[in-house]
C-alpha cells in the first residue's frame, strides 16, 4: 500500500471519531420521565401502549372524529373516551410542559397540535403566539 | 435630563413585565367557560338528519339580531376579530342587493331593499368548494354538512375561488392575537388555513343545536330537510323562500323566507 504510514492513522482518527458519541453516551440509560397524573391509574390504552403509539392513536382519533362523525372511543376494557386532546387527553396531564414536552424535546420533534389545539379545557385565553422557530417552524 | 430618561426606562420595564405577567393569565386554572366538557354521555346523544337544512325568517332578523348571532357564533368557534380585507367571518349579514345579485329586482319593496340579510355558509349539496379541494380538506358528510379537516389544509384558497357566496376566510396571520372572546372546549387555527361555517357540527354531536339559532330566538329554523314533520320543511311548505344564486348550481341547503 502507498502512504500506509498517513492512510491508516486517518482510517483509525476517522472511526474514532465517528464512534465518539456511541462510546459517549454507552452504559447511560436514555430514559425520560413525564409526569404521570396521580389521581389516575389508567389511560385510554395501557401505558407502554400509549408510550409506543400515542400518535397513531391521536391520528385515529383526529381522522375518525373529524371526518367520520364518531367521536366516541371504546377500549379493550369497553370503557368510554371522548375522542378529543383537549378535553381528554389533556384533562388528566393538565401541564404540557411537564407531560408532552418532556420527551418530545428530548428526542428532538415538535408537533404542531398546539397551533390550533388549546392547552387544556379550562384555558383562559388563547396561548399567545410563539416564534416561527420555536413552533418547528411551521 | 439623563436622569429622566433613566426614570423613562425604568417604567417602561416595569411595563413591559406587566404586560408579560398578564399574557401568562392562560396558566391559570380556573374554568372559564360556563359549560363543562362534553361528555361520552354528551356525545350518545347526538343529533341526526339525512340533510341538515336551515330557513330564515328574514324579516325577524335585524341586524341587531344578525349581530348578535355573529357573536354567539364567533365566540363558540374562537372567530378572530380583524377589521378589514383580513377579516374572518363565518356568520355575517349584508343588504339585499348583495345577498341576492342575481335577482334583478329593479323596484323593489322598500322595506326588502333596506333590509340586512344574514349571510353564513350556505353548505350546498353540490359545494363547488368539495369538488376544488386538492387534498381533501373540505368534504361532504353523509347528512350534508360541507366540513373542514383544518389538519389537511394547505392554504391554496382554491375554495375561496370556488365558493359562489365568499363563505370562505383564510387567515393571512396567526389568528391567536385577535381572539376577543375564547372557548377553550373549542380549537383555534392557525396562520396559512382557510375557514368557514361548520353548521356546529361539534353542537349537533352533543345534541344541541348551532348556536346561531338557539341566540336568533326562533328567526332561524333549523331541521332535517328530508324530512316531512321537520320544522323546517313546515316553515318552507308555509312561506315563500328563496335560495341565494341558485344558477351557480351548487344547491344551498340555507333557505330565505322573504
Amino acid at each position: 500500500m502507498y502512504n500506509a504510514k498517513y492512510i491508516i492513522p486517518g482510517i483509525i482518527f476517522f472511526l474514532a471519531l465517528a464512534f465518539v458519541p456511541v462510546v459517549y453516551n454507552m452504559g447511560h440509560q436514555f430514559e425520560v420521565t413525564p409526569e404521570l397524573p396521580k389521581d389516575q391509574k389508567d389511560c385510554v390504552l395501557p401505558t407502554q401502549e400509549m408510550r409506543d403509539k400515542h400518535m397513531q392513536l391521536l391520528n385515529e382519533w383526529r381522522n375518525e372524529a373529524v371526518r367520520d362523525g364518531n367521536r366516541i372511543f371504546v377500549n379493550a376494557k369497553g370503557q368510554k373516551y371522548v375522542k378529543s386532546l383537549t378535553n381528554t387527553c389533556m384533562s388528566c396531564h393538565p401541564d404540557k410542559a411537564k407531560f408532552c414536552d418532556r420527551c418530545h424535546n428530548t428526542v428532538g420533534v415538535a408537533p404542531y397540535c398546539w397551533d390550533c389545539h388549546n392547552l387544556t379545557p379550562d384555558q383562559k385565553s388563547p396561548i399567545p403566539p410563539v416564534a416561527q422557530a420555536a413552533a418547528g417552524g411551521h | 435630563m439623563k436622569s429622566n430618561r433613566r426614570e423613562f426606562l425604568k417604567l417602561a420595564a416595569v411595563s413591559a413585565m406587566g404586560i408579560g405577567a398578564a399574557r401568562l393569565g392562560f396558566l391559570g386554572d380556573a374554568p372559564a367557560f360556563a359549560e363543562g366538557v362534553p361528555t361520552v354521555a354528551n356525545f350518545e346523544e347526538g343529533l341526526k338528519a339525512k340533510h341538515w337544512g336551515m330557513a330564515i325568517h328574514t324579516a325577524k332578523m335585524t341586524p341587531d339580531m344578525i349581530a348578535k348571532c355573529r357573536k354567539a357564533c364567533h365566540t363558540e368557534h374562537n372567530v378572530p376579530d380583524i377589521a378589514g380585507p383580513k377579516e374572518i367571518k363565518w356568520f355575517w349579514g349584508a343588504n339585499y342587493e348583495e345577498t341576492f345579485p342575481t335577482e334583478h329586482g329593479h323596484y323593489l319593496s322598500e322595506e326588502v331593499e333596506h333590509r340586512q340579510f344574514p349571510l353564513l355558509c350556505n353548505q350546498c349539496e353540490a359545494p363547488m368548494c368539495v369538488k376544488v379541494c386538492p387534498t381533501q380538506a373540505t368534504f361532504q358528510r353523509p347528512d350534508g354538512i360541507v366540513m373542514m379537516d383544518f389538519h389537511r389544509c394547505i392554504g391554496c384558497r382554491y375554495c375561496m375561488a370556488g365558493c359562489p357566496f365568499g363563505a370562505r376566510s383564510f387567515n393571512f396571520q396567526d389568528p391567536r392575537p385577535f381572539i376577543k372572546s375564547f372557548n377553550p372546549h373549542f380549537p383555534t387555527r392557525m396562520r396559512g388555513v382557510v375557514e368557514k361555517c361548520n353548521f356546529c357540527a361539534e353542537r349537533l354531536a352533543v345534541g344541541k343545536l348551532p348556536v346561531c339559532v338557539e341566540a336568533a330566538e326562533g328567526a332561524l329554523v333549523f331541521g332535517d330537510l328530508s324530512d316531512e314533520q321537520s320544522d323546517i320543511r313546515k316553515a318552507l311548505r308555509e312561506h315563500f323562500a328563496i335560495r341565494r344564486k341558485p344558477d351557480a348550481g351548487t344547491s344551498p341547503s340555507v333557505y330565505y323566507i322573504l
